[in-house]
């Protein structure tokens, strides 16, 4: 019971990253695809940790940890870069 | 005093994080986390953190769990107006930036005023010029600083003012 | 039980990030895009986190660690990026009725020249 709907749960979750991406995709400015890589990185953090649990491997917990600090430092390296103060 | 207030508060964080980190606890780890989370607050690496500008009368305390609840409603009513904006098929939108100002003036409460905005409903911090807060509001209700200020600032405002000034 | 309070909550975190994902495609400029994204991407991953923490007591403390993370952060990095879009609001066609952002800077920028002094004032288009 539980195992399905999480199963349903990550699968709605991926259908949220695959329409971030296609705003990541179709642009049509920077700004708009550094906004899609944003929250692209958010709900692929999520999914690392789902994978720990379906997985059963405790160290991608740590590993979702880790990419969601360097996707943060990503995203404001990319903004600050935009805006011209990098 | 406030530097050491600072730097007790931001070891007691890092502690904390340290525990989270460890799950099953044992008596070893939180002594050794304690030593290291000491150590490092109290070396001269880092500039003093902000967490001094938070007061610790039980007031204060009272205030801050207040403000969590305040937030955590906040943060769920702007979802559903997410939802329901981004959902409704003529997408009522009507956005503008309008100015508010804040009388908080510690960096700590500044900061955590401008999170909460962003998290607030229909509204984000685009821009904090001294006590000017310019606000990116996806429906536009009122354009003078006074009545924007109290729409968006004054409910987390009162709370802050207690926890950080 | 927890089991299956976890997964219906992972399950509710989930709608959000759909729901930021059609905000995205949906959204006329990258203001509302931001608007749509920061706020349900936030209240998903609380929510999908913690369903995770909930069906795996082990998992609970980095979870909550990841979640005061995520909510400390996000808006951080919206406001880098608001401040970002707003140097461009012009190129991206970002209609916004009263911009006190952009009168600012301009009174900023004449006060610069007639001060004469030869700083420009930063940020202005």
């Amino acid at each position: 019971m539980a195992e399905t709907v999480f199963s349903i749960a990550t699968a709605i979750a991926v259908l949220g990253l695959v329409l971030s991406g296609y705003r990541f995709l179709k642009g049509p400015w920077a700004i708009d695809r550094t906004v899609a890589l944003d929250v692209m990185t958010i709900i692929t953090t999520s999914l690392i940790v789902a994978f720990a649990l379906f997985s059963g491997r405790r160290i991608y917990v740590d590993v979702g940890l880790v990419y969601g600090l360097v996707g943060f430092v990503g995203v404001v390296a990319l903004a600050r870069y935009l805006e011209g103060g990098l | 005093m406030r530097t050491l207030k600072a730097k007790m508060l931001a070891s007691l964080a890092l502690w904390v994080a340290w525990m989270l980190l460890t799950a099953p606890w044992s008596n070893q780890e939180a002594i050794a986390g304690a030593v290291v989370a000491l150590l490092v607050a109290f070396l001269p690496l880092f500039p003093a953190s902000p967490l001094g500008d938070l007061r610790l009368t039980p007031k204060a305390i009272a205030y801050g769990f207040a403000y969590v609840f305040v937030f955590i409603k906040a943060l769920v009513l702007s979802n559903f107006d997410v939802a329901f904006r981004v959902l409704h098929p003529k997408l009522p939108i009507d956005p503008g930036i309008v100015r508010v100002t804040t009388k908080l003036k510690t960096p700590l409460g500044r900061l955590l005023l401008a999170n909460s905005i962003t998290l607030t409903p229909g509204t984000i911090t685009v821009e904090m010029r001294g006590e000017d807060i310019y606000v990116h509001w996806i429906k536009v209700a009122a354009t003078d600083p006074e009545s924007a200020t109290a729409a968006i600032v004054g409910n987390f405002e009162k709370y802050l003012e207690v926890i950080c000034g | 039980m927890m089991a299956i309070i976890g997964a219906f909550t992972s399950l509710v975190g989930a709608l959000f990030f759909l729901l930021s994902g059609i905000g995205l495609i949906r959204m006329p400029d990258a203001f509302n895009r931001m608007q749509a994204g920061t706020k349900a991407t936030t209240l998903g991953s609380i929510l999908f986190l913690i369903g995770i923490g909930l069906q795996e007591p082990d998992y609970l403390g980095r979870t909550i660690i990841l979640v005061v993370f995520i909510v400390l952060t996000n808006p951080v990095s919206s406001n880098a990026l608001a401040r970002a879009a707003h140097g461009y609001r012009k190129h991206i066609g970002a209609k916004m009725v009263p911009d006190a952002l952009a009168e600012a800077n301009e009174k900023t920028a004449d006060a610069a020249a007639k001060d004469g002094s030869g700083k420009e004032a930063a940020h202005v288009d």
